[in-house]
């Protein structure tokens, strides 16, 4: 139910903003990929959602003979999923190599880097 | 005449890959470029005496009005031969000057630069493209001033005057924009067909004042003028050139070149002779404390400025031949002293008139030229400032109604102060005794003194045979401003009246002054108590000002935590949505058209805001992680709910990925530590919270606004027919938008190689490990 | 992580998830797959390998750096888009063969283009995997 999904967006957003105003890198790596979700989810109320008719033209018809999912949302978040683990891909690592340098997970840590740590 | 600014340019441009090459041999080129382009406008001088214009007209962006118009008349072409002359002089000069200076050839690229902004300004016929000079002009006049970079002082000077005359460009291009929107065009020799319907436009006033502020700050005037005594941080060629010919020049060449077009009514003369007279007292006064030698030239240049201006205010036909004269008159003696007092600088390391004396005897050629030029500064009968210091009073006594006796005794006034100023620069350090210390010093090669001889033996042929330019340049000029026929006939003597009087009371009352002024320290410091009321003073002040209202707008915004940026961010997004939605009325919700309930979908719902939940609170790496993939499977069971099989499978996959990342990356980092108050957390879980609910808001919205399906309808409807798919998600991506997925994987592929290189690199301190 | 039981699923499990990837990719134009989800579970495939064999071992059944496989993904997939234009065809226009063939269906320019992307994906998910599992820090 549409509904659902309001409230399971709003929650995500919610918690999503909530770990990026952290101090710890990896809450924050955590919270953008919670708002990626929520606003895919949003892409997908945007179209409205229907259940259990994919869109895929059945096996011996040319074209749909009933009503269907709309397909755009679901390829523009099949490619916003892809894309965001690239990101995300690239974030872990990037954390990681923070991580070797100033060994810590505080952004804080960040604004004073030592002088033996650069 | 395009070629003449392109030339210079073009010359700066070939000073980069050249420059190293000119600091040997080939230096001598550099004075050719100037003295070049002298002869070229040389040659126009009997023509535009007789009293034709030349222009050329190149379209540049002729739909905004904007062209490449170039325009020579009498004034123009006295402008050009000060700024090309005395720049030949300069460059000589300069050449030995800076000799063995390192950054010598950007010395010269900035001076080029800057003459041929000078160039352009004085030969615009466009006002946006005088605009354009106008900046130039302050620009290179930037890195000209502030040419020896590594003292604060230099620096600082530079600033303020840049600071000063671009606040001025930003006056005169309103103003400049006001007058051609009233006239209709950008021309500036059109406008004068415009002149009544400008004159009488209700906006006249305004247009006037933003162009006299334009031409206050770049001419010194008062309350504008501080910047000019701090330029002299320059080398002295570049102040001599800045100040005598050019740079300060451009002010009063924008009121001469208004002065037809808007002048002769109440609003142009009352502020122009107010300002002006002001002006001129105030620094001819100042000039008689200061104790080194650029200082002095720096408050009688002010002085000579303000003279100038003033002479526009009158705008009588005495007035503006006066003027055009004086322009002439004070370009030639005020570069004669700088270069002198750049000299004696130069060889005996000091600027002090307290501790200089009997120089003639040691610099005898150079003792000789600051003698007659300061001759002419004070007008002595067979000197070109004698003229022109006639014409002044005869164009202050001529006055209609009861000003002339005000008007004369205050030219009176400055002219004295000038004279003790001009005496003081060019002849005190030259006569008495000459200190033990200096009685090694001996004469600089001829390259040097031979600029200031040149100019100020001009000085004297000027004088006694005014005719030379009087009958030709100077009557051009005149009736160029004046926008009339002025009749103008210089000479020498005039019989014995008033105006010889008042001659001979300003020579004789000045050297008395001259005597009995001795400028000391005590006295300067007597003056500096007043600094408090001074503009310079006041500004500064503001400008601290600024400051510290900048470090604490710095402070409170930009602090560097990213999570106060967010909060900022987010609390004004909030702010602008909620306004937003403030307007957009109530939420209506259509119950028929919600799809059914399902137990499954409750469960899964529950679990996924279970898994939040955890993610928030746990102080686990891991757990939050798994709790991350448990969300992620979650959302993957709402995409089977809801028919988009494609969706589940690459959640599903993407998920298990990023989990095993996380897993590969985090297992070795310690647990979270608690680093915000409960106070912090719970002011950002009401933040959060009210977004999360504005954005439910947002769907709750969409979902009741209709869609338009017509490219959903269109990629179902063609998915088999023109793409032979049925699987219209993987057509779309496949196919109809194949585009898009191409750039996507080009997108991965630079993540991919983006966290190669990143692994692979070896940062110093990893090294070390 | 070691275990004799994976070790021993992995053995069979990565033929197999292989061909599973292959089919998805494959029928991806007529049914839910195609090279995107295609390319994750080939991914998943050889991660799980690596997982229960280390990842040299897997590096060595893959043959040559995962990285390579990227160029030639984007060069299949690009290859694939600029086709039509040498048969006097706008660039991206399906190309097709005419015979069926049975299980995927008809073949053309899109499945070449869908192939690349499985590939490029291949090698994005494995690069930085790999990297990031064979970095000793």
């Amino acid at each position: 139910m549409e509904l659902l999904l309001v409230v399971v967006l709003g929650l995500l957003y919610a918690a999503g903003i909530f770990l990026i105003l952290r101090r710890s890198m990896v809450k924050l790596l955590l919270g953008i990929m919670l708002l990626g979700n929520g606003t895919n989810i949003l892409i997908f109320l945007l179209g409205t959602i229907t259940k259990g008719k994919p869109p895929v033209i059945g096996p011996d018809q040319n074209v749909f003979q009933d009503i269907y999912a709309d397909p755009i949302p679901q390829s523009l978040i099949l490619t916003a999923i892809v894309i965001s683990f690239a990101l995300t891909a690239f974030a872990i690592v990037l954390l990681k190599r923070v991580y070797a340098l100033v060994d810590s997970d505080d952004l804080d840590d960040l604004n004073t880097p030592e002088e033996e740590d650069l | 005449m395009l070629f003449t600014i392109l030339f210079g340019f073009l010359s700066t441009l070939l000073l980069v890959p050249l420059g190293h090459k000119i600091k040997s041999k080939w230096s001598m080129v550099l004075p050719l470029i100037p003295a070049s382009l002298f002869l070229y406008y040389l040659a126009y001088v009997p023509a535009v005496a007789a009293g034709s214009t030349f222009s050329q007209m190149i379209d540049w962006v002729p739909s905004l009005g904007v062209n490449f118009d170039f325009r020579l008349d009498g004034l123009s072409l006295l402008f050009c031969l000060l700024i090309t002359g005395i720049g030949t002089g300069i460059f000589f000069y300069a050449r030995t000057y800076l000799k063995g200076h390192p950054y010598y050839d950007r010395f010269f690229g900035y001076l080029l630069l800057f003459m041929s902004a000078m160039l352009g300004l004085v030969l615009s016929d466009n006002l946006l493209l005088l605009f354009v000079f106008w900046e130039l002009t302050s620009i290179s006049s930037f890195f000209l001033i502030g040419f020896n970079n590594e003292q604060e002082d230099s620096r600082k000077s530079a600033l303020t005057a840049l600071t000063i005359t671009g606040m001025g460009g930003f006056f005169l291009v309103a103003g400049l924009i006001l007058i051609a929107n009233i006239a209709g065009t950008y021309q500036i020799s059109g406008l004068i067909y415009s002149r009544d319907a400008i004159i009488q436009h209700e906006l006249y006033p305004l247009a006037l004042g933003l162009l006299f502020i334009g031409a206050f700050t770049k001419s010194a005037q008062f309350p504008f003028h501080f910047w000019l005594p701090g330029a002299m941080k320059a080398p002295t060629p570049v102040s001599a050139y800045l100040h005598s010919a050019t740079m300060v020049k451009a002010g009063i060449y924008l009121l001469a070149r208004f002065f037809p077009i808007m002048g002769g009514t109440d609003y142009w003369s009352y502020p122009l002779m107010i300002v002006g007279g002001f002006t001129m007292v105030y620094a001819a006064v100042h000039a008689l404390f200061r104790m080194d030698m650029k200082a002095i030239l720096a408050y009688t240049t002010i002085a000579a400025l303000g003279v100038l201006v003033f002479l526009l205010g009158l705008g009588s036909k005495d007035a503006i031949v006066a003027a055009s004269v004086f322009i002439l008159v004070h370009a030639l003696y005020k570069a004669t002293l700088f270069l002198v007092t750049g000299i004696v600088d130069h060889e005996t390391g000091s600027r002090d008139i307290s501790r200089l004396s009997g120089l003639r005897k040691v610099l005898f050629p150079v003792a000789l030229a600051a003698g007659i030029a300061a001759l002419s500064s004070a007008g002595l009968p067979f000197t070109f400032g004698f003229i022109g210091k006639d014409l002044i009073y005869e164009a202050t006594l001529h006055t209609e109604g009861n000003w002339p006796l005000i008007l004369t005794a205050v030219a009176l006034l400055t002219n004295i102060c000038l004279l003790a100023g001009g005496f003081m620069a060019g002849i005190k350090p030259f006569f008495g005794p000459l200190p033990q210390a200096y009685e090694k010093l001996h004469l600089p090669p001829l390259s040097m003194w031979l600029t200031p001889l040149i100019l100020a033996v001009l000085c004297l042929l000027f004088g006694i045979l005014p005719g030379i330019t009087g009958d030709f340049l100077s009557k051009a000029t005149a009736n160029a401003i004046f926008g009339a026929e002025t009749h103008m006939h210089l000479k020498i003597w005039h019989g014995f009246n008033t105006v010889l009087l008042l001659s001979a009371i300003t020579l004789v009352v000045g050297t008395l002054l001259y005597l009995i002024n001795k400028p000391s320290e005590n006295k300067l410091n007597a003056v500096a108590r007043w600094n408090k009321l001074s503009p310079q003073y006041l500004i500064n002040r503001f400008t601290d000002g600024v400051f510290k209202g900048s470090t604490l707008y710095t402070n409170s915004i930009h602090n560097g935590y990213l999570r106060s940026y967010h909060l900022k961010i987010i609390l004004f997004a909030e702010a602008l949505l909620i306004y937003k939605l403030w307007l957009s009325g109530p939420i209506q919700i259509n119950w028929d058209q919600l799809t059914p309930l399902t137990i499954y979908e409750v469960a899964v719902v529950i679990i996924l805001l279970g898994a939040l939940l955890i993610v928030i609170l746990t102080p686990s790496r891991l757990t939050s992680v798994v709790s991350m993939s448990v969300i992620g499977y979650c959302i993957c069971l709402m995409f089977v709910f809801y028919s988009a099989p494609d969706l589940a499978m690459t959640q599903f996959t993407i998920d298990t990925l990023t989990t095993v990342l996380f897993v590969l990356v985090l297992y070795k980092l310690p647990s979270f530590l608690s680093l915000a108050s409960p106070k912090q957390k719970f002011r950002d879980m009401i933040v959060a919270l009210g977004f999360g609910t504005i954005l439910s808001i947002i769907a709750l919205k969409v979902l009741y606004e209709p869609v338009s399906k017509d490219t959903s309808n269109f990629y179902g409807e063609n998915a088999y027919l023109l793409a032979k798919g049925k699987n219209v998600v993987n057509v779309i991506l496949a196919d109809f938008r194949g585009i898009d997925t191409m750039f996507e994987t080009v997108v991965l592929s630079i993540a991919a190689v983006g966290v190669y290189s990143l692994l692979k690199l070896r940062l110093k301190s990893s090294e070390k490990e | 992580m070691r275990s004799i039981i994976l070790q021993t699923a992995t053995r069979y499990l990565l033929p197999i998830l292989l061909l599973f990837s292959f089919f998805l990719l494959l029928r991806g134009h007529y049914s839910p797959g195609g090279g995107f989800v295609g390319g994750l579970v080939a991914s998943i495939a050889f991660v799980l390998h690596s997982f229960a064999n280390g990842t040299e071992a897997t590096m060595k059944i893959l043959g040559r750096k995962p990285l390579s496989l990227i160029p030639v993904g984007l060069g299949l997939a690009a290859l694939s888009m600029v086709m039509p234009t040498f048969f006097g065809l706008p660039p991206m226009t399906g190309l097709w063969f005419e015979e069926k063939i049975p299980v995927i269906g008809s073949i053309g320019s899109a499945l070449f283009f869908d192939l690349g992307v499985y590939l490029v994906v291949v090698g994005v998910v494995l690069t930085i995997l790999f990297t990031i599992s064979l970095t000793k820090d």
